[in-house]
């Protein structure tokens, strides 16, 4: 199975904080309120969460692309 | 060519989309519909449309434009046409949602958990003292997000009746109601603004006279209107959402057993509470700032477009059995809090506040009921936050 590679455009991010909400372990906010991203390479268990993640976020900010 | 439907339509049930609305949903994803004042607007009640176009460039926010949609009479003011952030387009937007951002992050409000445990476990101890049968509304909805709110800006305690009456008002009031407690509100924030920027302190209002006004990136008048909006947009939206989402619950005993036995199904509960009630019906009121494409139709520059919550937060293209309410649905998606840049700045605040209130509640007052029939519960509101004047509760 492949992996995913995650980012997160901190420009367009609005600090909904529903990446977080989705999964924490992967996502997580700066002071600013701002996503970061904690794990480019999530373990596959994150995966659903994470495309959950990248769903709900109102901003598009963050992109899955799948890594070899 | 079919007339377009009158929108926005009032509910007859607290929790269920006007009967009307059926007809609306089966026109969509995207039809025109008139509104209050003869005028017509394109609707979109499809949740993938509603995504679409709410993450779209063309689309603006800008209330003062000639065409934008006015749904009731009170949105004709200047103060309701020049609302900071809700009624701002890029760039001046995203400052001003940068500025707030850091004190309304997950984050930060995860930080504000037990403040608010201790404030809703207050209020609990008051229900009990007064005994059944008790108003939710009265005792719990309006009072809880007015302190909330008020706390985190750092509003004194003293003033923060006379800010749940006045939003309230704005809210909710005729065009001439609102417009004068707006205006109430506008002459309070500004006195209190010039006390902050003499004298700031812990809360909100102090930590941006600290950041941003002695720095120079906002003045005197912009922080008024920021404050305006924090107040005006934390009330009625999450009071109606905790009444509401009470209702829904009592009326679905199934699913209440379901939450009693697994406590830990708060949190998705809530998002499908949140889903079911679409709190303010509509979501977004728009106009095209260039022509727009969707579903197969083009808005066209200068033309006023809305999008209905009720209807996108049930959209059958999304959700299997859309009108029933399953507090265990794997993907309760909804727009209830918007959707693209103007995504509610307030929505992890709302949600905890949601989560620590039911939670007080359903452990201890696990018996709760209506006092009345559901049918017999005063409601109001069409096209904006949806309201129950009364919630009188027995255990
Ligand atoms: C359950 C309760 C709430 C609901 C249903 C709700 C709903 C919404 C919706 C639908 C929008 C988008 C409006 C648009 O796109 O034109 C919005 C925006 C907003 N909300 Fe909330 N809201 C709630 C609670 C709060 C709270 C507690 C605050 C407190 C700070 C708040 C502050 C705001 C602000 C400032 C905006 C404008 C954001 C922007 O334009 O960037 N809301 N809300
Ligand atoms: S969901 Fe999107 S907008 Fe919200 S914090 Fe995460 S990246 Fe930012």
């Amino acid at each position: 199975m492949s992996t995913v590679r995650v980012e997160a455009d901190r420009e367009s991010c609005i600090s909904a904080g529903r990446c977080m909400a989705a999964n924490s372990s992967v996502f997580d906010q700066d002071d600013d309120g701002i996503v970061v991203v904690r794990t480019t390479h999530p373990a596959p268990e994150h995966r659903d969460s994470v495309r959950k993640a990248a769903y709900l976020c109102p901003a598009g900010a963050i992109t899955l692309r799948s890594a070899p | 060519m079919t007339e377009a439907p009158p929108y926005p339509q009032p509910r007859t049930c607290p929790y269920e989309p006007p009967p009307g609305y059926a007809e609306i949903g089966e026109r969509g994803p995207i039809l025109k519909v008139r509104l209050y004042d003869g005028r017509e607007a394109w609707m979109i009640t499809g949740y993938r449309e509603s995504r679409e176009l709410l993450t779209h460039p063309n689309l603006s926010s800008q209330r003062t434009h000639p065409n934008f949609p006015i749904v009731a009479p009170r949105f004709r003011s200047q103060i309701a046409r020049t609302l900071a952030l809700i009624a701002m387009d890029p760039p001046v937007h995203d400052t001003y949602r940068r500025y707030l951002n850091p004190h309304f992050s997950l984050k930060a409000v995860r930080r504000m958990r037990p403040e608010l445990e201790r404030i809703v476990k207050g209020y609990v101890d008051e229900i009990l003292d007064h005994g059944p049968p008790a108003d939710l509304v009265r005792l719990l909805a309006v009072p809880l997000p007015s302190l909330v709110i008020c706390r985190h800006l750092g509003v004194p305690y003293e003033d923060h009746e006379f800010f749940q009456d006045s939003s309230g008002a704005v809210m909710l009031g005729t065009e001439e109601e609102s417009a004068t407690a707006a205006q109430n509100l506008v002459d309070y924030i500004d006195s209190l603004v010039a006390d902050q920027v003499k004298n700031p302190t812990d809360g909100l209002l102090g930590t941006l006279v600290r950041e941003r006004v002695a720095t120079g990136d906002i003045g005197h008048d912009e922080l008024v209107s920021i404050a305006l909006v924090l107040l005006i947009a934390a009330h009625e939206t999450t009071s109606s959402s905790l009444a509401l989402g009470i209702i829904t619950l009592l009326e679905h005993p199934d699913q209440l057993a379901r939450l009693h036995a697994g406590p830990s199904l708060l949190p998705g509960a809530i998002e499908e509470l949140l889903r079911y009630i679409a709190t303010t019906d509509l979501v977004a009121t728009r106009i095209a700032k260039g022509d727009i494409e969707i579903a197969g139709r083009t808005i066209r520059d200068g033309e006023p477009v809305l999008v209905s919550g009720t209807l996108a937060n049930r959209d059958p293209a999304v959700h299997g059995d859309a009108d029933v309410l399953d507090i265990t649905r794997e993907n309760p998606h909804h727009v209830t809090f918007g959707f693209g840049i103007h995504q509610c700045l307030g929505q992890n605040l709302a949600r905890i506040e949601l989560e620590v209130a039911f939670h007080e509640l359903l452990t201890r007052i696990p018996t709760m009921r209506l006092a009345v029939d559901v049918a017999d519960l005063p409601i109001l509101g069409a096209g904006t936050v949806q309201r129950v004047l009364s919630l009188p509760v027995e255990w």
